[in-house]
């Protein structure tokens, strides 16, 4: 039975690891050129940071992940530096080192992870704003800082994270400023404390940068990235509804994460708006089997965000799934262990975005000469006009008549807010209008190598 | 009547259109013209298929001859599209380039360029070395092509959708989401039967319905056997603006063209269709040739990243050209389908010739070599 | 901790003991070290990375991980890369950066 994996972050490397135990030799393929995914990057081979200097608290989690993946790697068919492009007809379109191929499959797990979720707003796609996740790749997978006065803001965990790393590796973060408001965290405790350790370094981090004079603010509103041809600062509203002006050449933000699901799409996965994720997601079992779909599995981020220890072990419970589907026994302890901590980090996370609410009236209210999709430089105007100018009353339709979506990142950077905006020119839900359709292939291919 | 549900609504008008494509939407605007109510089906959106997912070619040259009148009447149409529907859908006149690549496809433009001269289209005929001269980002494996300058390309996404909307707006009542499963005809008028509970009666009835439009003629005692094409098409990221005409090839295995903003849109070949016609996805190894094709005829691709691909369902009569006209067995039924890919350019004047016979009793423009009667030679 | 070269956005911060080579930038020379990525070296030497299509102005990437997009580069061959995947190797020679 030929098994294709996807993806070799936390969720991917576990089903391997799972797969390969029981003498499988599945075909694992990764787009980055090193396993581990976002949380646990890895520089390339010739850089020389401990793990301790690349991911702190979780250093040790990291060795113990790529010690599993590399024993993985040999085992399994491993493909790194390998994008899968398209699902079609029982194979995976591949593009490579060695060029393009096709992998036929009977199988599939799909870890495919996740990317930082945006609101736009005046001035982010001015030389120097960086998403937060991509500010932490400049740091840990290049060892740069994305400029010398950085100021961070958003919400969600990975705020503090990238702040307190940037701060901890010698570089000049200027303030860390969150959208959150104090109470919405206060609120939030309880749910956080699910969390084991993590709630702790959450706070040991809010200290530290604190420790140092590193201003932090919660309730604030960003109003606009300053700068003419490169970023100069951002102007925000404070708690108290004053504005404020702070300056920097970088600008890193991100309101928590948004799932990739382009593969799931054109897996032929059904899907179902969530609204914790406030995302269309792949619908699946509790195992993680899609459901109406029969041999394809689902772990990790790219099936809702729940985090990397969730990841993994969503992954080892999805390979799980697939064992005991192809007739191998698996013990029930086994499965109900793993569901009880899930349902524990589910908790976790539910107490993450009470604390860190994605704040969806930012993107309903993004200004009409705002760019939304900055592949195609349309407006948040321009997508609110499809209502009138062609009676767009969902995603695709209004790709159809403003563009928005049609860029080269097929709208990972601009669905989330889109469909907010959308769905409040309609005065709907956001689940009404729908979702922008996976079409191959899922990233940019020259012509000339197809 | 199929199953045991009561009808709850009849909803009766001068016309009933089936189908909310550009000829379906043409119709219905046409019709509105011309004083009559009428109201449009359509069992999804309107423009949301064929109509709205095609190559975008807006072209007379390269056309099997029958279907030239028709096609140079909706030239005139597509330079008033403003008055006629309220936007230029991005209809540019750059030209059409016929492009052939051996000694037989040279022979194949030539001739066309002969016969397409006695229905008053001129095409300027360009051997290798004038071709190249006039537009030197061509490969080296063209031999020479033809040209039509009045040819050109716009977006159907936005066009199609226009066309209703305009007959919207005219006063056309426009259902979607409605899906009829039977039609009958009774003395002096036509039955159309929704899945739910609802029924459509007027005088006259246009078969508008794409790809599916063979078996509501059959409904009417007139099938014609359509086969199902899937059209792949895929677009490129912005690059520099430097091909004007819509290029075509003898053998329609390329079809290309850069708009405005700079995506180049390009096809060739088909993708897969579900077997219900509804769903289509494009092919992998027919990406991969369509790319190899185009890169042969304009090199400068090969460095052009493609962000996307897609395919819609249209529906193939046996000879390669649409029906368009009168139903050879009731008065009041009218036909327009199967246009074999290519029935973006004819949609508009497509509608409004079938609506001149309804009103009229007859039509300027000769559709003599479209009519149903050709694929009717046998027991139906 | 090393300065920054002049006029670059990025900071190195560590990590500066690798193998260092060049590759240009039209006709200028750029320091890269193995294991930069092509757009690392770009904007440790320079401030953007491109000019937007639709005249919203220049563009230096934004998620770094190539979901975005954004920070495409063209090399003087023609061949175009995805800057944040791609690494920088010795000789690379790219358009010059308007």
């Amino acid at each position: 039975m030929s098994i294709a994996v996807i993806g070799a972050g936390p969720a991917g490397t576990r089903a391997v690891e799972t797969l390969v135990a029981h003498g499988l030799r599945p075909i694992w393929i990764d787009e980055a050129p090193r396993s581990g995914g976002q949380i646990y990057r890895r520089p390339p081979a010739n850089f020389c940071r401990s793990p301790e200097t690349l991911y702190g608290f979780e250093a040790a989690k990291a060795r113990r992940l790529h010690a599993a993946a590399d024993a993985a790697a040999r085992l399994a068919d491993y493909r790194p530096s390998t994008l899968v492009w398209d699902i079609a007809e029982g194979s995976l379109q591949i593009a490579g080192p060695d060029g393009l191929g096709s992998v036929p499959f009977e199988t599939m797990i799909l870890a495919t992870g996740a990317t930082d979720r945006v609101i736009p707003l005046a001035g982010w796609t001015l030389p120097g704003v960086f998403t937060l996740g991509g500010a932490q790749v400049a740091l840990k997978a290049q060892g740069v800082a994305v400029g010398r006065r950085c100021v961070f803001f958003g919400t969600g965990p990975l705020l503090y994270l990238v702040a307190y790393q940037y701060a901890k590796a010698g570089a000049h973060v200027a303030a860390v400023l969150d959208t959150a408001p104090a109470s919405a965290k206060r609120r939030a405790l309880p749910r956080l404390l699910a969390g084991g350790g993590a709630l702790a370094k959450g706070f040991y981090y809010v200290a530290w940068l604190r420790a140092r004079g590193i201003a932090i603010a919660s309730g604030i509103e960003p109003l606009e990235i300053l700068g003419a041809s490169q970023v100069r600062g951002l102007r925000f509203r404070d708690l108290t509804g004053g504005e404020c002006e702070i300056a920097a050449d970088a600008v890193a933000f991100g309101f928590g994460l948004r799932s990739e699901t382009q593969l799931a799409d054109l897996a032929g996965c059904r899907f179902r708006f969530d609204p914790l994720n406030r995302q269309w997601l792949p619908e699946t079992d509790e195992d993680g089997r899609a459901l109406g779909l029969g041999k394809v599995y689902l772990a990790g981020d790219g099936a809702g965000i729940a985090g990397a220890d969730a990841a993994e072990l969503a992954g080892l419970r999805a390979a799980l799934a697939l064992l005991s589907d192809s007739g191998s026994a698996v013990p029930a302890a086994r499965r109900q262990w793993i569901a009880r901590r899930l349902a524990r980090s589910r908790t976790f996370h539910r107490g993450l975005e009470q604390a860190f609410p994605f704040p969806d009236h930012l993107a309903r209210r993004v200004a009409d000469g705002t760019i939304l999709c900055r592949c195609e430089a349309v407006t948040a105007g321009e997508l609110r006009a499809s209502v009138a100018g062609i009676g767009a009353r969902d995603l695709n339709r209004a790709k159809a008549y403003s563009r928005v979506g049609m860029g080269r990142c097929q709208g990972r950077i601009c669905g989330a807010a889109a469909a907010e905006i959308l769905a409040a020119a309609l005065d709907g839900e956001i689940a009404s209008v729908g979702r922008l359709r996976g079409q191959p292939p899922v990233k940019p291919l020259p012509a000339g190598l197809l | 009547m199929t199953g045991p549900r009561a009808i709850e609504t009849t909803k009766r008008a001068d016309a009933l259109v089936l189908g909310g494509g550009i000829v379906g939407a043409s119709v219905a605007l046409h019709l509105r013209r011309r004083g009559l109510t009428a109201i449009l089906i359509e069992r999804d959106r309107v423009g949301q298929r064929a109509s709205g997912v095609n190559f975008g070619g807006v072209r007379q040259q390269g056309r099997a001859l029958i279907e030239l009148p028709l096609s140079r009447r909706a030239r005139r149409m597509w330079s008033n599209l403003p008055q006629l529907i309220g936007i230029d859908g991005e209809f540019v006149a750059g030209g059409h380039l016929r492009l052939g690549r051996s000694d037989a496809d040279m022979a194949v433009i030539e001739q066309h360029c002969r016969d397409a001269a006695g229905y008053g289209a001129n095409f300027e005929l360009l051997g290798r070395n004038a071709v190249m001269a006039r537009f030197p980002w061509l490969g080296a494996i063209v031999l020479g092509g033809s040209f039509s300058a009045e040819d050109g390309q716009a977006n159907p996404r936005l066009v199609s959708p226009a066309f209703a909307d305009a007959a919207r707006r005219a006063g056309a009542e426009i259902q979607e989401g409605v899906e009829i499963v039977a039609g009958t005809s009774e003395p002096g008028a036509f039955r159309l039967t929704a899945r739910h509970a609802t029924e459509y009666v007027a005088p006259r009835l246009f078969n508008c319905a794409g790809a599916w439009a063979g078996e509501v003629a059959g409904w009417f005692g007139e099938g014609v056997a359509i086969k199902p094409e899937a059209p792949q098409v895929m677009v490129t990221e912005p690059i520099a603006h430097r091909i004007d005409p819509v290029l075509g090839v003898v053998g329609g295995d390329l079809y290309l063209r850069q708009i405005t903003r700079g995506n180049v849109i390009f096809g060739g070949g088909e993708g897969a269709i579900s077997e219900d016609w509804l769903r289509s996805r494009p092919k992998p190894d027919v990406a991969r040739l369509a790319c190899r094709t185009a890169v042969a005829v304009v090199p400068h691709l090969k460095n052009a990243a493609i962000i996307r691909m897609w395919t819609g369902v249209d529906g193939d009569t046996t000879d390669g050209s649409p029906v368009v006209g009168s139903s050879r067995r009731h008065e009041g039924l009218f036909h327009a389908f199967g246009f074999c890919g290519h029935g973006f350019q004819l949609g508009p004047a497509a509608g409004a010739a079938l609506v001149d016979l309804a009103v009229d009793g007859r039509c300027e423009t000769d559709i003599s070599g479209l009519g149903i009667e050709r694929f009717l030679g046998g027991a139906n | 901790m090393s300065a920054a070269p002049e006029g670059g956005r990025f900071i190195r911060l560590a990590e500066t003991g690798r193998r260092r080579f060049f590759i240009t930038l039209g006709d200028r020379r750029i320091e890269a070290l193995e294991g930069d990525s092509l757009l690392t070296a770009l904007l440790l030497a320079g401030s953007h990375l491109r000019q937007s299509e639709f005249a919203d102005g220049p563009r230096a990437g934004f998620c770094l991980m190539g979901a975005c997009q954004d920070c495409w580069v063209t090399l003087a061959d023609g061949r175009r890369f995805r800057a944040c995947t791609t690494l920088a190797e010795d000789g690379m020679a790219l358009e010059p950066i308007p």
